[in-house]
């Protein structure tokens, strides 16, 4: 009897580990990148019988200096820009309960004041002076957006719309003040070093984007550890009243929630023109939005606001460009990706959803129900 | 200290609107259909035939797609605006969207105005016939620019359009003049279903289809943006395959593709591993082949005012007028070809 009873305390402790595990909040998306692992894996082994995938490789590039190149380079750095936009998007949604669709166009916006800024300096100025160039662009980009960011959440806040119907306005008109920041022109930086931040520093084997985003994750790490960001946006997402009787102002909070989105656009903006060193207004950063939201979403977070996991928000977002990268390898057409995208969307808001929720609980219930009626009866006999 | 942040705050937001009202001012002819058309309103009361406008001016109504689509759009809407001005003797309205129901019911309106003369860059092909006939029955004639579409030809004047199948040709045909041994080709689509994409696709895939030594590597579409393109090649690259021709559909997508090609240090242009092969002859895209960057870059004529213009004043000569257009050579082209054909 004793042994027995060893037996399932023991049996419980492995199923409560276990259910500890599928419970936590970074499982979604680590299974998730775990599974592309395994899927990439596979094919590779028996589409190419080898693990070419995986492969890093060091080489020279077309300016000579040695870079990392292979697909898990290619994924992280391409990731960067979406990581970034999961911080900003995982501190609106916490706070304000709704999504920011209009970074896309936003993005659009400080990349379009950076080019604006840059073009008119040729290439032949002294790399400190290009530098002070580059940091003036790069800090305007910053409180321009921060400008749209906060108009979004005084709408948001004050006027109290929907976070998705205020955000519509610069979703529509954003693109066509990003045009006209530039006059319309079709602009081109021929300087190679406007390239160092969307693509590799001299000298330095591994892409500057991704430097950029560790940076930005640190400190939203900091932030987060030593000030009362999360407690705040968290108390005002899930009662934005009774945090309000407790001394937090919701309206605050929400306004700040926006501007940080604001701030984390105009790094993504600078990244992406730097990377072409060019813009084409109309599709630049085109759907980004949905992919920041479903990166949220990935990471297990409430889209209605709440409590919030950054961590699980910035995997979520490698996810999703795991799977892009993934597609791109098995050459599904460009086109056809996003309704690749919408099956793991409907996977995850199916599961997310109130009636399977209560499904499985009641299963659960049932199960522990059975095994009590059980008990019962043993002692009975 | 919180009057200090909450006077911030509403400075902030208020820059911000501000920022936001002047950026829509400045955009209006992209962004508000009624702006245009409002003045002929009280015209059409005072003046109900279709004889030109009291001053002389002729009044056209120009319908065309949003200027910020693509550099060619911009080089054409410019060219349109410098063209119908009043010192040439014209009254023009402008209508930008890239809906075709938001342009018909500019047409419309246009039409209620009693415009002269209408300019059409349709978005879409089908669904016109109703619009073009109410044009008719008030005696304005249509000018079709840029685009066909799908309506008996009795109802439109003319059509100035660029044929896109001949400029792919064009560059296929340059492709095939350069005698490799083998064609590899990684060929990147704008938008599926646009006409350039259909034009510009169509002769590659028939050469390709045609010829033994000529292969298609990866064939996906880019719609027209850099970043896709950018991240085709590099699945292509890391994917370990190899490739000797980038077939781009338009320059930016080319410019993306140039920027994975320069990340794996794979050369290209002229005598390199790479032909790299653009369209649309943006500026930039010409000085790329005048350093040997790119091979070559075919020419989508963005200028058809000058046609229109030809048309409304001296008559109708030919029903379909095709413009001229060029390829550029990376070893032919001069500094005189990039300032007279770029964009």
């Amino acid at each position: 009897m004793s042994n027995n009873q060893k037996a399932i305390s023991s049996g419980n402790s492995v199923k409560g580990f276990l259910s500890k595990v599928v419970h936590n909040q970074l499982f979604i998306p680590i299974a998730a990148l775990l599974l592309l692992v395994v899927f990439n894996a596979f094919a590779d082994i028996l589409l190419h019988s080898d693990t070419s995938f995986f492969k890093i490789v060091l080489e020279p590039s077309s300016t000579g200096n040695m870079v990392l190149s292979g697909n898990l380079i290619t994924i992280i750095d391409n990731a960067s820009e979406l990581a970034l936009l999961a911080i900003g998007m995982t501190l609106v949604t916490s706070a304000s309960g709704g999504q920011d669709i209009s970074v896309g166009a936003t993005i659009a916006i400080a990349g379009s004041t950076i080019l604006r800024i840059v073009k008119g300096y040729s290439s032949d100025i002294s790399d400190g002076k290009f530098a002070g160039v580059i940091i003036c662009a790069f800090l305007l980009a910053i409180v321009v957006s921060a400008l749209f960011g906060a108009f979004n959440g005084a709408l948001v806040a004050y006027f109290k719309i929907q976070p998705m119907v205020a955000t519509l306005i610069l979703f529509t008109a954003g693109r066509s003040i990003a045009a006209w920041i530039n006059n319309n022109d079709n602009i081109s930086i021929n300087d190679s070093r406007f390239g160092y931040f969307g693509n590799f520093i001299p000298g330095i084997p591994v892409p500057t984007p991704v430097f950029i985003t560790v940076i930005c994750l640190i400190v939203i790490a900091l932030v987060l550890k030593f000030t009362n960001l999360r407690l705040y946006s968290q108390a005002v997402g899930i009662n934005a009243s009774s945090s309000r009787l407790n001394g937090i102002n919701p309206k605050t909070i929400k306004l700040l929630s926006f501007i940080i989105l604001g701030i984390c656009v105009a790094v993504c903006g600078f990244i992406k023109v730097s990377r072409t060193s060019s813009i084409t207004y109309a599709v630049i950063a085109n759907n980004i939005e949905m992919d920041a939201i479903l990166a949220v979403a990935l990471g297990g977070n409430n889209l209605g606001g709440g409590k919030f996991n950054m961590t699980a928000s910035v995997l979520g977002a490698y996810v999703i460009q795991f799977l892009t990268t993934t597609l791109f390898r098995m050459k599904v057409s460009s086109s056809a990706i996003s309704a690749y995208k919408a099956i793991v969307v409907i996977l995850l808001i199916i599961m997310s959803s109130p009636f399977i929720r209560k499904w499985l609980a009641d299963m659960k219930n049932k199960r522990l129900a059975a095994k009590a009626e059980a008990r019962v009866g043993k002692e009975n006999a | 200290m919180k009057k200090l942040v909450k006077m911030l705050v509403s400075s902030a937001v208020i820059g911000a609107m501000a920022f936001g009202m002047c950026a829509c001012t400045q955009t209006t002819p992209t962004a508000a259909p009624t702006a245009a058309p409002t003045d002929g309103t009280t015209a059409a009361t005072e003046a109900p035939t279709d004889a030109p406008a009291a001053d002389g001016l002729i009044k056209v109504g120009i319908i065309n797609n949003d200027p910020n689509e693509s550099g060619y759009r911009t080089a054409n809407d410019r060219d349109m605006k410098a063209t119908f001005t009043e010192e040439n003797g014209y009254e023009a309205s402008f209508f930008y969207s890239l809906k075709n129901e938001d342009q018909i019911a500019a047409a419309q309106k246009f039409i209620q105005d009693e415009v002269d003369y209408l300019l059409i860059s349709a978005a879409g092909t089908s669904g016109w016939d109703g619009v073009l006939e109410q044009a008719q029955k008030a005696g304005i004639k249509v000018i079709l620019f840029d685009r066909t579409i799908d309506a008996d030809p009795s109802l439109y004047e003319a059509s100035i359009v660029s044929d896109m199948a001949k400029e792919g040709q064009q560059a296929v045909d340059w492709l095939a003049s350069q005698n490799l041994s083998e064609y590899k080709i990684v060929h990147i689509q704008g938008v599926m279903g646009s006409s350039a994409q259909i034009g510009r696709s169509g002769a590659l895939d028939d050469k390709v289809a045609a010829e033994a030594n000529w292969s298609i590597v990866t064939q996906q579409t880019a719609e027209w943006s850099e970043e896709t393109a950018q991240q085709i090649v590099q699945a292509v690259i890391d994917s370990g395959e190899t490739f000797n021709v980038i077939y781009a559909e338009n320059d930016n997508m080319a410019k993306g593709a140039v920027a994975a090609l320069d990340k794996a240090n794979i050369s290209h242009g002229v005598g390199k591993d790479v032909i790299v092969i653009g369209f649309d002859c943006n500026t930039w895209a010409l000085e790329e082949l005048l350093a040997g960057n790119w091979n070559y870059d075919g020419q989508c004529n963005p200028f058809q005012a000058s046609y229109i213009d030809n048309i409304i004043k001296n008559g109708v000569t030919e029903k379909v007028v095709i413009m001229e257009e060029k390829g550029f050579d990376a070893t032919t082209i001069t500094a005189d070809d990039v300032a007279n054909y770029g964009i």
